[in-house]
């Protein structure tokens, strides 16, 4: 019982992390039908800035409140990374819109490549520890001297997560510019008919998928105390597949792809084998494609002859 | 009058290309600002801390402002006028040139290709030849052989196949594990692996079938980091992410390269040298892609290969037609994947160690990329786009000289990636079908005319 | 008068009934609550040109892809007779067996070439299968045996056959992409006539052709008829090409069928011109006298 209270909260924690990345990869797909494969890697981005402006805040600027510290990192982590995912919407792919359908998904691998290899040059090839933020943990139950515990990293985590998805849908259900997002998405022809500003709607789709990959990278920092230039390939597989699992498109699907993408890892690790959790993962996505390839909460797709 | 309005227009382009260059250096303040200027590196107690490089920030910027400058002014409205500008018909000559260019080009290279050893041997001596044969020629030859390989799954049938390197990795690991522990030759390993491989590529292949578009890119990709995992992991079988070293070298029908006194060298008489092997491999690799490329273009012109191209252009069509698509679609997988276990036991017998490092996803993603760069179904293009990203990026290990301008501590070699990821996006940009995108019909009733890369499709994978 | 409406039940009498092609018993298609046909029963009789004809949303291509294996039907039967006296259940066959064994070829709706590929090349994939034999599944091929090479040569000149019949030799080494929309419409059917079909159907051969090109199809489809002895069921809006070319005539509304008939018996039957006009009841009978005059008119 303890061991699986104890997985059931890592799991979520991770899947928390996952489900954030994994709008950015649903968004994008649902507007303009393109696996954005350097996602992955503006997470990663995103959690370097972090870690870069939370050591100038600490210390360089002596900021004591690592609470203050972490939401002003968050703000500005968005804010950077949601530049960047502007950019490299504007510079690589728009050029390519309406064009050979294969060219965005390698002018994105592309772009994945120069992300991670241009943080290994910038930033160097080392492991990046920052010292343990919210060390403490609340011990929900204990025996054998076993116990289930919840640390306060997890609790911020869950709770900053709840925010900012509650916030998004409102974004995205209530206000014109989740409606025109919408529209884009059903059609994008007839979208720009009824004037609707097409390709800022796209950039906009993309600066949001960042900011949350933004605070996906933030938290995962928070979480691990330690980032790579490399690290954003795994959990950007990882979380394209919670996209999917969820039904590439449906950001509740997405949520919850997330999560359960988590939970797995993190009960397959338990129960079974730490070396071949990805290898569970990576499976799950493989499955999911051959026999459910509409996801969970997706619209099943017809072919037309 | 006229003149004063275009004037006041140049002027006002001339103010919103200075604001335009303005807003592009902010934006590149605000990414490169950070992630350039503060650099984070472990002090003496292993505590990260930042330490700034803000000249470079500013070189960064500049060189952003002052290029977007020259893109809004100079470089696109030259692009746009020569667009705009009715293009000349070709003229007779012009047309003669380039189909001689087409028609002497491939026999051409292949002559080149056949001497390039002893070019390279007379004008740097043996010893001098080491790198470029093996650097150069090897490595760029194996990029070659597997962009054919896996042209023949993307550029003919148009399946996107983004876990290609598994079977580059089957074939590998065949070789290393058949040859250590059964002592078996190459030559006998080398179309045991490629079957290996092609069994692979069914077993693979089948369940992704009925997959199309970006799903089955990602279903590939999944099973090809599932492959690379479970060599990591399968530690009792293939010793883990330690990999396999002292793998077997090649011999020449037996006769080792080797200081041994039926070894080649002194079989022949000659001094001892590690070129020969190297020359040797050169020669294998290059016959190997060359039965590749046969191999492709053979079955281009026959009903399997004009089968993968109409599957490519449209599944339902070749169905109502009779063709069993399952059928074709397996056996471009296996072929594509036969040859991949070629080059992977080729490759292992080379480098006589292989890791799973060697097979990780940014391999296909780079095989995938000389596909689509080099123009979907053109061999020629895949060769061509082989020798300008291997080549080019192996030719930045080689810039030394940039030492004297960044100083001792700059590595060329950490900025070929970059480098490698930069020219996918911009060949993209500027050439999206690839640098050939015309294709050569199979057959032809009255005569032979290449179709406009705007007609062919790009499949459904 | 009247009595010349009732013309649906003797369908016993019906000369395509003899010796039909195809038999289509009861076959209904649903796809989750919709019911796109519901048990219908027709037959294409041998040598004839059929016509399925019916307003928008009828479930005619359904009928089609039920017929061509696109689409499993949720009920029924579907008999393919060859002349040679072969027969197939083609509810039970994979799409592409359909092509390849029971021998019914078809055209799209939203043509579908393969546009990168030349006229002639579009014409040799549809003899993919006899090639692939002759090539030794490839291996024989690869090697170049001189068996291929003539099974090629003879595909080549079924491909010239079929570029001639349709007016396209001139062309041949053209991608199918750069042909007008009429032309690309005859490569279709030239390809479908390439797989050597017993039935031929095609999903509304017409749209969107002029009168001069749809006159020439008319001649095509009744030329083919003649010298092939092929089947042909066709999907069509154009009436001037239903009445003038089909011996036999099946009119679908909602998925049912509402009537089937020569051509002449069907134009004049109220439920089709219903359908058709859309009336209520009420008014098929204001309808039905409005034709008996003009029979009348015809007759006198």
């Amino acid at each position: 019982m303890e061991v699986f209270l104890q997985q059931l909260i890592n799991g979520i924690t991770l899947g928390s992390i996952y489900g954030l990345i994994a709008i950015g990869y649903t968004m994008v797909f649902g507007i303009i039908g393109m696996v954005n494969f350097a996602h992955g890697d503006v997470f990663m981005v995103a959690a370097f800035l972090a870690m870069i402006f939370f050591l100038l805040l600490t210390t360089v600027f002596g900021l004591s409140s690592i609470i203050l510290a972490l939401i002003i990192v968050l703000v500005i982590a968005m804010v950077l990374t949601s530049l960047l995912s502007w950019t490299i919407e504007r510079v690589a792919y728009r050029p390519l819109r309406g064009s050979f359908r294969l060219a965005p998904l390698i002018s994105a691998i592309g772009m994945s490549i120069v992300l991670s290899n241009f943080i290994q040059v910038a930033q160097g090839p080392r492991n990046k520890p920052l010292p343990p933020m919210f060390p403490g943990t609340i011990t929900l139950m204990e025996r054998n001297g076993f116990a289930a515990t919840i640390s306060y990293k997890q609790i911020l985590i869950w709770v900053v997560t709840a925010v900012l998805l509650a916030a998004f849908w409102y974004l995205v259900q209530k206000t014109s510019l989740g409606r025109a997002q919408r529209a884009c998405e059903q059609d994008r022809k007839m979208a720009a008919l009824l004037g609707i500003n097409v390709d800022r709607t796209i950039s906009l789709t993309f600066v949001m998928g960042a900011a949350l990959a933004a605070v996906a990278g933030t938290l995962y920092l928070t979480y691990y105390g330690v980032v790579n230039f490399s690290d954003g390939f795994t959990p950007g597989v990882k979380a394209f597949t919670a996209a999917v699992l969820g039904g590439i498109g449906s950001l509740p699907g997405a949520v919850l792809g997330g999560l359960l993408i988590g939970l797995i890892e993190t009960f397959w690790s338990g129960y079974f084998s730490i070396d071949y959790k990805d290898v569970a993962a990576f499976s799950i996505l493989a499955i999911v494609l051959i026999f459910m390839p509409q996801g969970l909460l997706g619209r099943p797709e017809v072919e037309k002859v | 009058m006229a003149g004063a309005t275009r004037k006041d227009t140049d002027g006002l382009n001339a103010a919103a290309a200075v604001k335009d260059a303005i807003l592009a250096g902010v934006i590149a303040l605000g990414i490169f600002g950070p992630l350039v200027g503060l650099k984070s590196e472990q002090n003496m107690r292993n505590e990260l801390v930042l330490t700034t490089r803000w000249g470079l920030v500013a070189i960064i910027v500049g060189i952003v402002i002052v290029g977007r400058f020259l893109l809004t002014t100079v470089i696109w409205p030259t692009l746009r006028a020569r667009k705009m500008r009715d293009k000349p018909a070709p003229t007779a000559a012009q047309i003669a040139r380039r189909s001689a260019i087409a028609k002497w080009f491939p026999s051409t290279s292949l002559v080149f290709l056949f001497l390039y050893p002893a070019i390279v041997v007379s004008l740097v001596g043996f010893q001098g030849s080491l790198k470029w044969v093996d650097n150069f020629g090897i490595q760029i030859l194996i990029y070659v052989m597997l962009g054919w390989g896996l042209n023949i799954v993307v550029g003919l049938a148009g399946l996107l196949d983004l876990g290609y390197v598994a079977f580059y990795a089957v074939g590998a690991y065949s070789y290393a594990l058949l040859s250590i522990h059964f002592g078996l030759s190459f030559w006998l390993l080398l179309p045991l692996a490629g079957i290996l491989a092609a069994l692979w590529g069914i077993m693979l292949g089948f369940p992704v079938l009925r997959l199309r578009g970006d799903y089955l890119a990602i279903v590939t990709l999944a099973f090809g980091e599932i492959i690379r995992l479970v060599l990591i992991n399968f530690r009792e079988l293939t010793n883990g992410s330690a990999g396999i070293s002292s793998i077997p070298k090649i011999t020449l029908f037996g006769i080792p390269f080797d200081a041994s006194p039926n070894g080649f060298a002194k079989m022949f008489g000659l001094p001892l040298s590690s070129a020969y092997y190297k020359i040797f491999l050169y020669y294998l690799i290059l016959l190997l892609a060359l039965l590749t490329a046969y191999v492709t273009i053979r079955l281009r012109r026959l009903p399997v290969g004009r089968a993968w191209e109409a599957l490519r252009e449209d599944e339902i069509a070749c169905r109502s037609l009779g063709i069993n698509t399952t059928n074709t679609k397996l056996t471009a997988f296996a072929l594509g994947a036969m040859f991949g276990g070629f080059a992977g036991s080729f490759f292992a017998a080379r480098q006589g160690f292989v890791s799973p490092e060697s097979f990780v996803f940014m391999e296909s993603a780079v095989i995938v990329a000389i596909v689509v760069l080099g123009g979907m179904g053109s061999m020629i293009g895949v060769a061509l786009a082989a020798v300008a990203m291997i080549g080019g990026t192996e030719m930045l290990r080689e810039l030394d000289f940039l030492k004297a301008v960044f100083g001792n501590n700059f590595d060329p070699d950490q900025f070929r990636m970059l480098f490698f990821g930069l020219a996918m996006v911009l060949v993209m940009i500027w050439k999206p079908r690839g640098f050939v995108g015309a294709r050569e019909p199979t057959v032809f009733l009255a005569e032979r005319k290449s179709i406009s890369s705007s007609l062919v499709k790009e499949g459904h994978g | 008068m009247s009595a010349a409406f009732d013309t649906i039940a003797p369908e016993v009498a019906a000369p395509w009934a003899d010796d039909p092609v195809l038999t289509v018993e009861h076959v209904s298609m649903r796809f989750g609550g919709l019911v796109a046909v519901n048990d219908l029963s027709f037959s294409v009789g041998r040598g004839d040109i059929t016509a399925l004809i019916g307003p928008n949303g009828a479930g005619k291509t359904t009928v089609f892809n039920c017929i061509t294996g696109f689409y499993k039907p949720t009920q029924g039967m579907l008999l393919l007779k060859h002349a040679s006296g072969d027969s197939f259940l083609l509810e039970r066959m994979p799409d592409f067996r359909i092509s390849a064994k029971a021998k019914v070829a078809r055209t799209f709706q939203n043509i579908r070439l393969f546009s990168g590929m030349t006229l002639l090349e579009n014409l040799l994939v549809a003899q993919h299968n006899a090639l692939m034999i002759a090539s030794g599944m490839s291996i024989l091929g690869v090697l170049g045996v001189p068996t291929y090479k003539r099974a090629e040569k003879e595909a080549i000149e079924r491909a010239r056959y079929w570029l001639d019949r349709t007016g396209l030799t001139a062309r041949a080494d053209d991608p199918a992409g750069e042909l007008p929309y009429g032309a690309q419409r005859r490569l279709e059917i030239a390809r479908a006539m390439c797989t050597g079909p017993e039935l031929l159907c095609l999903d509304e051969p017409a749209a969107g052709l002029n009168p001069r090109e749809s006159a020439d199809l008319n001649a095509l489809l009744l030329g083919i008829r003649e010298t092939e002895k092929t089947s042909i069921l066709l999907i069509e809006h154009d009436m001037s090409v239903v009445m003038e070319i089909s011996d036999h005539v099946v009119v679908l509304e909602y998925g049912t069928k509402i009537s089937d008939g020569t051509p002449l018996e069907v134009r004049s039957d109220p439920r089709v011109i219903a359908a058709y006009l859309g009336v209520d009841d009420s008014e098929v009978e204001k309808v039905e006298e409005q034709l008996d005059e003009i029979a009348e008119e015809a007759a006198g």
